[in-house]
């Protein structure tokens, strides 16, 4: 019964931890094929660009992963870049490709004041999991330069107003991705991440 | 929509909570992690922790403090961090990468440098790359000398070769994600933040500016946020006088129709 927290970066994986050890679910920050194996929930905390963490995902973590998240069916969460990498492609440092679990691109905000960096609410487009007993007023850090454009809108649960709405929450079936920092986010982080925790595989 | 900050800023020296005055007077103000725990309980936007603890140290202070070096430094933070699910910045004492690094291995969201880009600017680029513009904090300490902002390092020692603007502009090319201006003149004063200082930073900066020095009270907050554009103001000693400081300031604000985030109160028990 642990939660695996997908260690793919050098940036600050703690703060999930600390937020998950904290609601009391038992989590390892882990590659280890084994213990992704048993998991009950992945979470890919999202660090450094998006190219970035595309690189440091090997051909075989796309396999596990693929049979964990669309074999098995376990509940996966994606936050900033860790849900931007699902796209099809990302536009940050040249074109790349992502892991293409949810079709769409990523592209930067236009704007004249970027990063968006602080905090920001959700405008809940449709009932989700997620979202459970968060609404309108719920406020989440972030801090990102580009956003994810899902292809097909179903896929939208909220958005999130900066110059123009774009899209941070996405939802297709088990697969879930956040563009803000639900771990460092208090209440509203509480309550996001622990709806996604009690999602029963 | 984006909602405006407010930031304390943490000084620790010597492992002890301080205030500051004019960067050279520091008074203790006890142990950090019971302060930091009620700013957590009172939803504080985010945290910046600034180590000023100084090679050449004066000062005469009590000797009951427990962490007294550089790394005991990042264990209160990784101790912290526990606690506090929001942003924490830390600053201070970084000098290369793997400064960087260590920091954001115990716990930082982003790291906040001031001296070391003027030794070697590369420095920037590199965070930037490594860990994204998002987690990288530029400070920046100005003095009005005349009828001219001059920039500072070391602690507010050393005088800049660079001109204000020029610097600005440098640090954004470079991939800095946010700028901590700190007027030092109106360092612990109380008498409000220098508003000519910020102007003049907001409309040179295309990324996100954090202002710092002078406030004495919530009306000086409004200020900052009626006359300029900038994203969040900061402060250390105003936030350490009154039980539940954080939430008036934002109760305050909130009632004058700021764009901040709605005041609350929580309760910290680990599980």
């Amino acid at each position: 019964m642990t939660i695996a927290i997908l260690n793919f970066g050098s940036g600050n994986l703690n703060s999930v931890y600390n937020m998950i050890d904290y609601l009391g679910f038992d989590c390892k920050i882990t590659n280890d094929e084994s213990i992704i194996n048993t998991s009950t929930h992945i979470i890919l905390p999202g660090v450094g660009s998006y190219e970035g963490l595309m690189s440091k995902i090997k051909k075989n973590d796309i396999d596990l992963l693929h049979e964990q998240i669309h074999v098995k069916k376990k509940p996966f969460l994606g936050i900033c870049i860790g849900m931007q990498i699902l796209s099809t492609t990302g536009n940050e440092f040249g074109k790349h490709k992502g892991l293409n679990w949810v079709g769409g691109n990523v592209s930067k905000i236009e704007s004249d004041k970027l990063p968006h960096i602080g905090w920001n609410n959700i405008i809940i487009k449709r009932n989700s999991i997620p979202t459970k007993n968060l609404d309108d007023e719920s406020s989440f850090y972030f801090a990102n330069s580009h956003h994810f454009r899902p292809k097909n809108s179903n896929h939208v649960v909220a958005e999130t107003f900066y110059e123009l709405s774009f899209c941070s929450i996405i939802e297709k079936e088990n697969i879930f991705g956040v563009q803000f920092h639900p771990e460092i986010s208090q209440k509203a982080g509480e309550l996001l991440l622990n709806n996604f925790l009690n999602i029963k595989c | 929509m984006l909602k405006k900050r407010l930031i304390p800023i943490i000084l620790i020296k010597n492992g002890l909570l301080v205030q500051s005055k004019n960067f050279q007077f520091h008074q203790q103000l006890g142990h950090p992690i019971e302060t930091v725990r009620r700013l957590s309980e009172w939803c504080s936007d985010e945290i910046i922790y600034l180590d000023i603890t100084r090679d050449n140290n004066y000062y005469t202070g009590r000797e009951d403090h427990k962490y007294k070096n550089f790394d005991s430094f990042l264990s209160i933070i990784k101790e912290l961090a526990k606690i506090t699910f929001m942003p924490i910045t830390l600053g201070g004492k970084i000098k290369n990468l793997y400064d960087v690094e260590q920091r954001f291995k115990y716990g930082a969201d982003k790291v906040c440098l001031n001296s070391a880009p003027y030794k070697d600017l590369k420095i920037i680029y590199q965070i930037a790359k490594e860990f994204g513009s998002q987690a990288l904090v530029i400070s920046v300490d100005v003095r009005l000398i005349g009828n001219e902002y001059v920039i500072f390092h070391e602690n507010g020692n050393l005088k800049s070769k660079y001109k204000l603007k020029e610097w600005l502009k440098i640090i954004r090319d470079n991939g800095a994600g946010e700028v901590l201006i700190k007027s030092m003149d109106r360092d612990g004063q109380k008498r409000g933040q220098d508003l000519n200082l910020i102007k003049i930073v907001d409309k040179e900066c295309k990324i996100p500016v954090i202002t710092a020095g002078g406030t004495g009270k919530w009306e000086d907050f409004c200020e900052v946020f009626n006359e300029t554009n900038v994203s969040a103001v900061a402060a250390s000693n105003i936030f350490h006088h009154s039980d539940q400081s954080m939430y008036d300031a934002k109760k305050y604000l909130y009632k004058k129709k700021f764009s901040v985030r709605k005041p609350e109160l929580i309760s910290i028990i680990k599980k």
